[in-house]
């Protein structure tokens, strides 16, 4: 029998890899795929990769998703990884949503706002049907431009409620201009800022998020959201070099914002008002925007004075389980040899089991005779 | 538009600083070291970067490494004990790549010496530095598992916690379990994790004359023993702290003292005790120990045969 | 008025003064005074609301006044204002001169940790290290609370709410505090566990020398206990004195209904 051990040393690694890079090209009989394929057709998995990678460049993203064959937490660990190379020379200023150049902005919370109901390029009322034409490259048409522009600019639901002061306003963490905790930077602390929170969750596995969400809205958790607002489409960044003193636009995202909104009885302190939770990602994901808005509130339960009971409002089961390079590293970690610490949980067992044996064994005439003797 | 970059206009490809972290991260990591040796196990948080390797795979004792080591250091990693495993290979040629470093498999030779696991046989010289690969830096997180709890424990000096668990073993099984990870008292004040090494390397951490530095880069702590330290693993009076031993000798080399590697030879259940670690191992067979299975494929790195 | 004699400096053992807390605009306790001797236990009695547990959180160094002092008389660290005190030192205070038994056993018990560990724990943290000496110690009490010994091992919830309770008394005890508070100790019992277990807590009083301070809604519970009471009524003390003299014969008019209310059996 083979004698099975992980002193593979140098050749094997090397090996390992060279098996890992043919599979990661497929069959030669298949033309290579392109970062801008995967880019401009995959754009999803792209937006998803820079989210919780923490780092925009959608050609880094592409070519992570390339590298890892799809495995998009292992494309997000290569863009975090990456992201740990860089050097930072600032902070943009922070974005403004409320000037988005909209492409879809919805809200379920009014039959029509100011502006509209604009519904953009969604998913949500396709028929789940596979198309198989796809299967061959077809041809799209472009798609057809409206008659007219939208408004420059929609207001948001969030400013439409606070002419009534029927929508909470967020309150920063600080007055003293010191700069938001980084996690990227520092580790996490509890109680967590607002800042860090947010953060967490904006960089926080999808999936997990989602079903703690989804948890929340059955009744493990009991913010009862209501959809207020979603908005996606392109937001300038603004930076002010220190040499110039003033700021200057670098670029245009596409970043997707949602409010979710809950309701709130009022106390000594507060008038009856509707409490919200933020959701914010890179690109277009409603879901993980929204598992994060409704996170988000269920987090917030001793600002507002209601009483956690289940997981999803507790911070530091979520905020520390949200990292999915976290969570996967640890979790596979455990292919890493154990022998040693095994080999002490083996001695202390037949220990134990020595024990166990002696203290049940008849006595031997070898131990009469002792027991005479004495 | 989307600004778009291309690849070319990054930093060109295979260019990092020395050690593969920047500077200011390494100032950063090395002022949290600082913290953590002038207070002796006590659990200093840092910004943990993600790195090449994943969380849980040694990305803290990289870190730790990382911001101490230079040109001059000589560099020596194991895992289990051996430098040969693939983890600890890995890790090597990394910093052999990064840092540009003289590696070696001699313990007495290195400088730095990265580990998983396990703490040499060989006892450690004055001015040498052993960096701990830690999974789980609170030795009270399987107790207590919120952190705001476990750090007001820490600096209330409240560890009943602790106590109950060591009684309760041994009410239940009439001694203290626990074989690897077992906890220690620093200094006679924080309660500490040894990391999961097994209990027999334990007292090698007591009035140490090397420095021991212990990195969690997923949890984000470093903590720190200083040389000349007392360290005291926890037992009761009449339950005294003991250490694992084996019947057999190493199969290759005959030490009885060191930990042992138990190794299954066929499906009968025949089995071999070898060191785990390599090195002293191979120098005691270089110095003419030869245990009952010297001259065993092991030795030599290849398949070994099943016992007839 | 009832007139309280003066206590030497080495008999005091607790002294409060002046004592307020309030929440936001709710003031919970207001001027807050009375001394406790060694060995002396004294009720607190009131209807819920009145702010006897918030003013009991209080002098047990849980909850920060508003205004006012503890001073209590630590082997450690002299008379002095348990406030006074860092954190560190206080939670020590408590650990090691204190007990607090809880109205529900299980805020005051380790629910997974096994009856005895829970026992002995007090030992563990004031530094006892011999396993051997802290089961033995750990049995006497068991049986010293009327425990079956042989249920040394098994977990509170397998106990009954009378038993749990006891248990809480034990884990309390075992330390030798000087004072102990406790809070309703016998509510949410059925009543003839209540009696047995308040004889058991008399009697240990006694026998230790104990002081204690008890919060009760039950004036049956003070007579039994208490050598002195303090009446409270919207977070002010109304009367105190002697059991006997109060209860017998109430000067405030509260304290006249509150007497006449119980039911005479």
């Amino acid at each position: 029998m083979a004698y099975v051990s992980v002193k593979g040393g140098e050749r094997a690694i090397g090996n390992a890899h060279q098996w890992l890079d043919a599979l990661r090209r497929g069959a030669l009989s298949v033309p290579e795929i392109e970062i801008d394929q995967i880019r401009e057709q995959l754009s999803f998995a792209v937006d998803r990769v820079m989210s919780e990678g923490s780092c925009h460049d959608a050609e880094l993203a592409a070519l992570a998703i390339k590298q890892a064959r799809g495995d998009l937490v292992e494309a997000i660990f290569l863009v975090r990884a990456f992201r740990t190379t860089l050097s930072r020379f600032g902070a943009s200023d922070p974005i403004d949503t409320g000037s988005m150049a909209i492409q879809r902005r919805i809200s379920a919370a009014f039959k029509d706002i100011p502006g509209g109901q604009i519904l953009g390029p969604t998913f949500d009322y396709t028929h789940r049907l596979i198309d198989f034409e796809l299967a061959d490259t077809r041809s799209a048409p472009p798609a057809v431009l409206a008659d007219e522009p939208l408004a420059d600019q929609l207001p948001t639901i969030a400013s439409i409620l606070a002419h009534e002061a029927l929508l909470e306003t967020a309150e920063p963490d600080s007055d003293d201009g010191s700069d938001p905790h980084d996690l990227t930077r520092e580790p996490m602390a509890f109680p967590a800022s607002r800042a860090q929170r947010l953060q967490a969750l904006a960089r926080g596995d999808e999936g997990f998020l989602l079903s703690l969400a989804y948890a929340s809205q059955r009744g493990w958790g009991s913010t009862h959201p209501l959809c207020g607002e979603i908005r996606m489409g392109e937001v300038a960044i603004a930076f002010t070099p220190e040499e110039l003193g003033f700021p200057i636009e670098i670029g245009e995202i596409v970043t997707t914002e949602c409010q979710m909104l809950s309701d709130y009885t009022g106390s000594a302190d507060r008038p009856p008002q509707f409490t919200f939770g933020y959701g914010l990602s890179f690109g277009h994901n409603e879901r993980k925007a929204m598992a994060m808005a409704i996170v988000d509130r269920a987090l917030r339960h001793a600002e507002i004075g209601e009483t956690p009971a289940h997981a999803v409002q507790d911070e530091e089961f979520v905020l520390y389980h949200s990292d999915n390079v976290e969570a996967s590293g640890f979790v596979q970690h455990l292919k890493l040899p154990h022998y040693v610490d095994f080999q002490a949980d083996l001695q202390f067992i037949r220990k134990l089991k020595q024990d166990w044996l002696a203290a049940r064994a008849p006595a031997t005439p070898a131990d009469a005779g002792a027991a005479a003797a004495e | 538009m989307t600004a778009r970059m291309t690849m070319a206009s990054n930093r060109p490809r295979g260019t990092y600083n020395y050690a593969y972290l920047d500077e200011q991260t390494k100032r950063m990591i090395r002022r949290a070291i600082l913290k953590a040796v002038a207070i002796p196990g006590y659990q200093a948080p840092f910004g943990s970067r993600e790195m090449p390797v994943p969380y849980g795979w040694g990305t803290g004792g990289i870190q730790v490494t990382a911001s101490i080591i230079g040109p001059d250091d000589v560099y020596k990693c194991i895992d289990q004990g051996a430098d040969d495993t693939t983890n600890a290979v890995s890790i090597r040629r990394f910093f052999a790549r990064v840092a540009d470093v003289v590696t070696t498999e001699k313990t007495r030779d290195a400088t730095i010496i990265q580990t998983r696991h396990r703490i040499p046989e060989a006892m450690l010289q004055p001015g040498q530095i052993m960096v701990y690969q830690v999974p789980l830096p609170e030795p009270l997180r399987h107790l207590e598992h919120r952190e705001t709890e476990t750090r007001a424990m820490h600096a209330y000096e409240e560890y009943g916690l602790k106590y109950l668990a060591l009684y309760e073993s041994v009410a239940a099984y009439g001694r203290i379990a626990g074989g690897a990870d077992y906890p220690v008292l620093v200094d006679e004040r924080y309660l500490m994790s040894p990391s999961p090494i097994p209990k027999f390397d334990n007292p090698k951490l007591h009035q140490s004359e090397a420095l021991h530095l212990f990195g969690a880069g997923r949890e984000k702590r470093i903590y720190a023993i200083p040389p000349y330290t007392d360290v005291r693993s926890l037992d009761f009076e009449d339950y005294p702290f003991d250490v694992q031993c084996w019947d057999e000798v190493c199969a290759l080399c005959a030490s009885a003292e060191s930990y042992k590697d138990e190794v299954i030879l066929d499906d009968a259940g025949n089995r071999m005790f070898v060191c785990s670690d390599s090195d002293y191992c191979a120098d005691r067979r270089q110095a003419g120990h030869a245990g009952p299975m010297a001259g065993h494929a092991l030795d030599q790195g290849g398949k070994p045969e099943p016992l007839a | 008025m009832n007139m309280i004699a003066p206590v030497t400096v080495d008999e005091r053992l607790l002294e409060v003064c002046g004592l307020d807390k309030s929440f936001g605009p709710i003031t919970a306790c207001k001027g807050v005074s009375f001394q406790l001797r060694r060995g002396e236990i004294l009720g607190i009695v009131g209807e819920s609301g009145s702010g006897k547990t918030t003013l009991l959180r209080c002098i047990s160094g849980q909850l920060q006044p508003s205004s006012g002092a503890v001073m209590f008389n630590s082997r450690r660290h002299g008379f002095g204002d348990v406030f006074g005190l860092s954190e560190q030192d206080r939670r020590r205070v408590s650990r090691e001169e204190w007990g607090y038994v809880h109205q529900n056993p299980r805020d005051g018990l380790r629910m997974r940790a096994s009856g005895g560990a829970n026992v002995a724990e007090p030992l563990m943290m004031n530094g006892i290290r011999h396993y051997g000496e802290m089961r033995q110690r750990t049995l006497d009490w068991f049986a010293r609370v009327e425990l079956d010994t042989t249920r040394i091992d098994g977990r509170p919830r397998t106990f009954s709410g009378g038993m749990q309770q006891r248990l809480q008394i034990a884990r309390n005890l075992i330390h030798n505090p000087s004072l102990v508070f406790m809070d309703e100790p016998t509510g949410g019992l059925d009543v003839s566990v209540q009696a047995r277990l308040l004889d058991l807590m008399r009697m240990l009083v006694r026998d230790l020398g104990l002081a204690a301070i008890i919060v009760t809604h039950d004036i049956g519970v003070a007579r039994l206990l208490a050598d002195r009471l303090l009446v409270m009524k919207d977070g002010e003390v109304v009367e105190q004195g002697l059991t006997d003299q109060v209860l017998d014969d109430p000067q405030h008019g509260y304290t006249q209904l509150l007497v006449s209310s119980v039911l005479q059996i």
